[in-house]
């Protein structure tokens, strides 16, 4: 699913990567760990398309990134679900419209969103407030708004950058069942944590990651 | 629906295997259904925009303004040019040539000069003023009656007043039809006051460029100000343009919500400027009637007409539309996700 044929991305002259080779294999839930800076959110940025390699080429899905245009990403990116630490909601608007948006880009019909919408929230636990602001919202039901917005699209391809940052251990353990509910129907998953017990629990294959390079490759234990 | 709490679930996934995520092939939307949700998308566009204006209504209203005056003025001076172009129109229709006979003519000779001239296509009507009754008007007018009983003979031509017919009221027709009686011998002097008309003619070209170029100038200036109007808005919600470009959103679905503020700020100025116009013809008509009807002038004051109004409100949601189309170009793709 995921290809990194020895990609280097620099910054002004400092290697976020340097020369990473690694595949995840369709189906397959990785989580990315490492110190803040090591290079796990340059890894998901560079799958994301929000930066382009310095140096070798990523795969998705059998597609070689550096090939897609400009104008070919907005399509491309409703492919890949991305779950982000701050959750990136909408405060103008209420929950439904937050999590209806991929749908209303990709050109779904009213009363099909309206079906897709209410069957993700129903599945993070949220269908009673989909009429509500997300401001009201705690911070774990926020995120898994986020997380409905996510995969309301049924993207084959699910990222998450530090989705429990800001939760407590609990949150954090019910949100992580929920990825892994959305992994066992077949959708590649990866996700960047440095909560090293949590990887232990999770028992999943781990990329460790520091200076740029890939330190750890399986399970912890 | 009876929402059940997430942990309830996670012990039944497969129940709701049909609904989960699965795969690409279920993720894409029909064509029909695209271009449904694509018209559609369009129509709720337009309304949502219009509506998030009327939501600020200060200071739309003040948008609508600036626009409005801009447009207006141009406006304005077209509908002063066009109605001074009507009245041109009708002193033309009242020019006519003086026909100066020469002295010594006998009447029959007037008489058949008369008959020759009124034969001519490009002649309505020939009045002839014999010398005694010209002299008896000029005694009357001209308030030089005692000096004209000194005279001691009239020193006055037979005139022939040649009213031209409608079709050669031009200057080129005028000229063309003096030159051509004043070659008859019988004819000393045809005169046609025509200098006015050529040089309302040459003034009514020089207005319109003057409006072309001040239309060309505040056209300029709506196009900024509503390009800055826009630069705000995409800077106010650069939140949302950063999450809907990360979640697949076109260039285009970008674009549309302010595209559609441009076109309301324009068409909305447009209208606006129509009823400044409006006040204004309103206001000046009275005065303008007045003053005609002491010239014993039919002449009323012209309004804009519904093409010129419907094509107005149109030009100026087009220049909204450019406006907006300058400041989404120059700033949408300066916010990417990073």
């Amino acid at each position: 699913m995921i290809r990194f044929d020895g990609v280097s991305k620099r910054y002004d002259g400092q290697d976020a990567l340097a020369r990473v080779d690694l595949e995840v294999a369709q189906g397959e839930m990785v989580f990315l760990t490492g110190h803040s800076g090591a290079g796990k959110s340059t890894l998901m940025k560079l799958i994301m398309l929000m930066e382009r390699p310095s140096q070798g080429q990523v795969f998705v899905d059998g597609r070689n990134l550096n090939r897609l245009s400009r104008s070919q990403i907005p399509y491309y990116r409703r492919k890949v679900g991305v779950v982000f630490q701050n959750h990136q909601l909408l405060f103008d608007r209420s929950v439904f419209d937050n999590v209806a948006l991929p749908l209303q880009i990709a050109g779904y019909q009213p009363a099909e969103t309206g079906r897709r919408v209410r069957a993700a929230l129903d599945k993070v636990g949220l269908l009673d407030k989909e009429r509500q602001n997300p401001v009201v919202l705690s911070g774990g039901e926020q995120q898994r708004v986020g997380i409905a917005r996510a995969v309301v699209n049924k993207p084959p391809l699910l990222l998450a950058d530090e989705p429990t940052g800001n939760l407590d251990p609990e949150l954090s353990a019910d949100i992580m069942k929920l990825f892994r509910q959305f992994n066992e129907v077949g959708v590649t998953i990866m996700i960047a944590s440095h909560d090293i017990s949590l990887l232990k629990r999770m028992g999943k294959r781990v990329l460790g990651l520091s200076k740029g390079q890939v330190v750890h490759d399986g399970v912890l234990t | 629906m009876n929402p059940r709490r997430p942990s309830e679930r996670a012990s039944s996934p497969a129940r709701k295997g049909g609904r989960v995520p699965q795969g690409a092939s279920q993720s894409r939307a029909k064509v029909s259904d695209r271009l449904d949700s694509w018209v559609g998308h369009h129509s709720t566009t337009a309304a949502e925009s219009l509506a998030r204006l009327l939501r600020t209504p200060l200071q739309s209203l003040l948008t609508w303004l600036v626009v409005a005056v801009a447009v207006a003025l141009p406006a304005a001076l077209y509908v002063a040019l066009s109605n001074v172009q009507n009245l041109g129109y009708s002193w033309q229709e009242s020019s006519q040539l003086s026909v100066f006979v020469q002295r010594d003519a006998r009447p029959d000779a007037i008489s058949a000069l008369q008959t020759r001239i009124l034969e001519r296509p490009d002649v309505l009507s020939v009045e002839h003023i014999p010398p005694d009754a010209a002299l008896e008007e000029f005694k009357r007018y001209s308030g030089l009656g005692r000096v004209v009983e000194g005279l001691e003979r009239n020193p006055l031509p037979d005139v022939l007043l040649v009213f031209p017919a409608e079709a050669g009221i031009t200057p080129e027709g005028l000229e063309a039809l003096q030159q051509e009686l004043e070659s008859e011998a019988l004819i000393a002097e045809a005169r046609v006051d025509m200098a006015w008309v050529t040089r309302l003619q040459q003034l009514m070209r020089l207005g319109q460029r003057l409006v072309l170029a001040l239309a060309g100038l505040l056209a300029l200036g709506v196009l900024l100000a509503i390009g800055n109007t826009i630069r705000l808005a995409i800077e106010n919600r650069r939140d949302e343009i950063l999450v809907v470009k990360l979640v697949g959103g076109t260039d285009a679905f970008v674009r549309r919500p302010f595209l559609y503020t441009g076109l309301w700020y324009g068409m909305g100025g447009g209208l606006l400027a129509l009823l400044l116009v409006g006040l204004g013809l309103w206001w000046l008509s009275g005065p303008v009637a007045h003053l005609a009807d002491l010239y014993q002038s039919q002449f009323r004051l012209q309004g804009l007409g519904w093409t010129h109004s419907v094509q107005l409100v149109l030009l100026s949601g087009l220049l909204g539309l450019l406006g907006s189309w300058l400041a989404v170009a120059r700033h949408l793709s300066a916010i990417e996700p990073r």
